[in-house]
C-alpha cells in the first residue's frame, strides 16, 4: 500500500546513511531489561567488532553486576533476530554490518538481577 | 392607533437550520469538487450530505453564551487558587511533575487539534460537518488557553514549566505526541476525524482526562480539576462528533467500510501508544493514587469498548487489530515507561524517583502477576545503588520505533522478558518498529514514515544544537549542548526528585525540612 494524497507525494528519507557522520548500529542486551531499550550508536565502519565488548559497551552496560562476568568468546549474537557469528578481529563493515542494522547479544548463564531478566 | 408589530420568532429547530446549513451554498463560479477537493481523495464515498446528523445542535450565539459562562467560573477559581497560594496545598511536590508532563505533552496537542479541526471545518463539502468541526476547533483553542493559564501559576514556583511550546518541538519524548498529531492532521479530513474524534476522543479520551483530573482532585489541585471539568463538558460534544462521523461514513457506502476499518486499526494503536505516558503518570507520579492504570483500562476500554464494537458490528466493523496486545499491555506499560524516564531523566524537564516502600506494596497488590517478578527487582537494585551514591542514569541514547517514536521498550505478547523488535526494508533502507502494529502502519504508508523526525537520529545528525554551536571546540559536550537546545535548565529542571530544588522549596514553604518533618 502507499500514501493516498492530493498530489505527487515524494519526500526524502530523513535517516539515510549520508546524513550521519558514521553508520548507526542498534545494539540490545538480551535478558537485561533494566536497560529500558536497545541503544543506538554511530560507529565508524572500520571499528573492530571485538571493540564493542572491550571499549564501546562498558560505557552503557558496565554498571550492571553481570557485565564484568561476560565471557565474550561464548556470547551468542543475532542480527535482525537471526543467529549470527561475527569475527571479533574483523571490522564492523567486514562483518557485513550496514547502516541501521540491529544486533543483539546473549551471554549464556547471565539472565539479569537474580535471574529476573532485569 | 399603530398596529402592533408581531415579531416573528423562529422555533429552535428552524433557528438551528437557519444559522448552520442555511448559511451554506453551492458554488457556481467554480465547480464544487474544485472548491472542496480534500474530502474525495481518501476514497470515502458520500452520496448525500443531508444525511449527516449534526451532533452539537448548537448555534454560534448559544455557543458563545455557554462558553462565556464556563470561562467566568473557571477564571474565578484560578484567581482564587492563586490568591490563596493553592500550590502549597497539594499533597507533595512530586505531584507537580504530573502537571509538567501534562503541560509539555498534552496542552500543545490541544493547539494541534484546533488547527486540525479548522482545516476539516473548511474542507468538508457538507455544511453540517463543517459547522461541527469549526465549533470544535474553537473549543480546542479554548482548552489550549485555559490549560496554559491554569498551569502558568505553577510556573512561578516550580521548575520545568517554563518553555512547553519550545520543548514540544524539540525534546525527545515529546516527539511521541507531536508525531501522533502531525500524522493525523496530514491525513485527509475523514482520516483526521476517525483518528482524533473517534479513536482518540470516543474510544480513549476517558483514559486521558479521568486519571489527570481525578488525580488532581485527590492531590489537592483544585485549579487543574476546574479546567478539567470545563474542558470535559466540551469533550462530550466531541465524542458525539466522533461516533456520528464513523456512522455517517459507514452508512453512506459499503466501500467505505474497509477504509474506515483500516483507520480504526491504525489510530487505536497510535492512541494506545501515546497513552503510555498517562499510564505511568497514574501508577507512579500521583502521591495519592486514584486507581491503577490496569483498573482504568478495564473500566474505560475493555468494558465500554466491548459494547461499542458490538454496536458497530452491524456495519461490518470489528475490534481494532492490536486490541489483544493493548489489553495485555495493561499489566506492563506503566512500569516499563517509568523505568525509562527514571534512567533517561537527565534529558527530561521533570523529576523522577524510586517509589516509596508503601507505593511498591500498592503496585504489588495492583499488579499481582507482573510487578514482583518483572519490575520490582530493578527498583530494589536501583534503590540500593542510589543509597550508595550511584543513582542509575543511562547515558546512551535509545533506539526508537519509527512509527510511534517511543524508545523500543515494549515487550513481546506473552513474554515480557523479551523486547519486541520488528524490521522493514524500504528502498534499500532499514526501518525498525516496536510492534506488529507499528510495523503495519509503517508498511502501509512508508513514504510518510521515512520522514519521521526521530530525536535520537536528529541528535546524531547534529541537528539538535543551537545555531553557532561548534562541535569541534575543545571540551564540547554533545549532551549538554542538546539540553541547551531544549531550553532545559540543567540541574534544576532534570534529575531525581530527591535532590531537586522543587523538593527543597516545597518543604521550606510548608515549614518542614526536606524529609517532611516539621522544623
Amino acid at each position: 500500500m502507499s500514501v493516498k494524497s492530493i498530489g505527487p507525494y515524494n519526500f526524502p528519507a530523513k535517516d539515510v546513511r549520508e546524513n550521519f557522520p558514521a553508520p548507526l548500529l542498534f545494539i540490545g542486551w538480551e535478558d537485561h531489561l533494566m536497560f529500558a531499550a536497545p541503544i543506538c550508536l554511530p560507529l565508524p565502519p572500520d571499528t573492530p567488532f571485538g571493540a564493542l565488548g572491550a571499549a564501546v559497551l562498558p560505557g552503557t552496560y558496565g554498571s550492571h553486576p553481570d557485565f564484568a562476568r561476560i565471557d565474550w568468546s561464548a556470547v551468542e549474537w543475532t542480527k535482525s533476530g537471526k543467529p549470527w557469528k561475527p569475527d571479533p578481529a574483523k571490522s564492523l563493515a567486514e562483518n557485513g554490518l550496514q547502516h541501521k542494522d540491529v544486533i543483539r547479544f546473549r551471554a549464556p548463564g547471565l539472565s539479569g538481577l537474580n535471574g529476573s531478566c532485569n | 392607533m399603530d398596529t402592533p408589530v408581531i415579531k416573528k420568532k423562529l422555533g429552535l429547530k428552524d433557528r438551528y437550520a437557519a444559522m448552520t446549513r442555511d448559511l451554506a451554498w453551492d458554488t457556481t463560479y467554480q465547480p464544487m469538487e474544485k472548491v472542496f477537493p480534500y474530502d474525495k481523495y481518501e476514497g470515502i464515498k458520500i452520496h448525500d450530505w443531508d444525511k449527516w446528523e449534526d451532533p452539537f445542535r448548537l448555534t454560534m450565539d448559544a455557543y458563545w453564551k455557554y462558553q462565556g459562562e464556563k470561562e467566568k467560573k473557571l477564571y474565578a477559581v484560578i484567581e482564587a487558587f492563586a490568591q490563596n497560594n493553592g500550590q502549597l496545598g497539594v499533597t507533595d511536590a512530586r505531584y507537580i511533575n504530573a502537571l509538567k508532563l501534562f503541560l509539555t505533552g498534552v496542552t500543545p496537542l490541544e493547539y494541534y487539534a484546533y488547527r486540525g479541526f479548522a482545516h476539516a471545518g473548511r474542507q468538508f463539502t457538507g455544511a453540517g460537518a463543517r459547522v461541527a468541526c469549526q465549533m470544535q476547533s474553537i473549543d480546542e483553542l479554548r482548552h489550549y488557553q485555559t490549560e496554559t493559564h491554569a498551569l502558568s501559576h505553577y510556573n512561578k514556583y516550580f521548575n520545568g514549566l517554563h518553555s512547553p511550546q519550545h520543548m514540544f518541538d524539540r525534546v525527545w519524548y515529546l516527539s511521541v505526541p507531536k508525531s501522533f498529531f502531525e500524522d493525523a492532521y496530514t491525513g485527509g479530513p475523514f482520516e483526521f476525524l476517525t483518528a482524533v474524534s473517534f479513536s482518540f476522543e470516543y474510544v480513549l479520551t476517558n483514559l486521558l482526562f479521568v486519571p489527570f483530573m481525578s488525580g488532581a482532585a485527590h492531590n489537592g489541585d483544585m485549579s487543574t480539576v476546574t479546567f478539567g471539568f470545563s474542558a470535559q463538558s466540551d469533550e462530550s460534544r466531541h465524542m458525539t462528533l466522533g461516533i456520528e462521523c464513523i456512522k455517517f461514513m459507514l452508512e453512506q457506502d459499503p466501500d467505505n467500510v474497509p477504509i474506515v476499518q483500516g483507520w480504526i486499526d491504525k489510530w487505536f494503536w497510535r492512541g494506545y501508544r501515546l497513552l503510555t505516558i498517562v499510564a505511568m503518570m497514574q501508577d507512579y507520579m500521583l502521591p495519592k493514587r486514584v486507581m491503577s492504570w490496569r483498573e482504568s483500562w478495564e473500566m474505560y476500554v475493555e468494558e465500554n469498548g466491548e459494547a461499542l464494537f458490538k454496536d458497530l458490528a452491524r456495519y461490518g466493523i470489528r475490534k481494532p487489530k492490536g486490541w489483544i496486545q493493548a489489553c495485555e499491555g495493561k499489566d506492563h506499560i506503566s512500569h516499563q515507561a517509568w523505568a525509562t524516564f527514571y534512567q533517561y531523566n537527565g534529558a527530561a524537564p521533570f523529576h523522577t524517583w524510586i517509589p516509596k516502600e508503601e507505593e511498591m506494596a500498592w503496585l504489588s497488590e495492583k499488579y499481582p502477576e507482573t510487578f514482583d517478578s518483572l519490575y520490582k527487582p530493578r527498583w530494589d537494585h536501583w534503590r540500593k545503588e542510589a543509597a550508595e551514591g550511584r543513582r542509575f542514569y543511562n547515558m546512551t541514547l535509545p533506539m526508537l520505533c519509527t512509527t510511534c517514536q517511543v524508545p523500543m521498550l515494549f515487550t513481546e505478547l506473552g513474554d515480557a522478558t523479551k523486547i519486541a523488535y520488528r524490521e522493514s526494508d524500504y528502498l534499500g533502507n532499514k526501518y525498525h518498529c516496536c510492534s506488529d502494529h507499528c510495523k503495519e502502519i509503517f508498511d502501509n504508508e512508508p513514504e510518510k514514515y521515512i520522514q519521521s523526525w526521530l530525536p535520537v537520529q536528529q541528535i546524531y545528525q547534529g541537528n539538535c544544537f543551537k545555531p553557532g554551536t561548534d562541535p569541534t571546540a575543545e571540551g564540547f559536550d554533545p549532551l549538554l549542548a542538546v539540553l541547551d537546545y531544549y531550553h532545559l535548565n540543567f540541574g534544576s529542571d532534570n534529575f531525581d526528585f530527591e535532590t531537586s530544588e522543587d523538593k527543597k522549596n516545597f518543604a521550606a514553604w510548608n515549614g518542614e525540612n526536606a524529609e517532611g518533618a516539621a522544623k
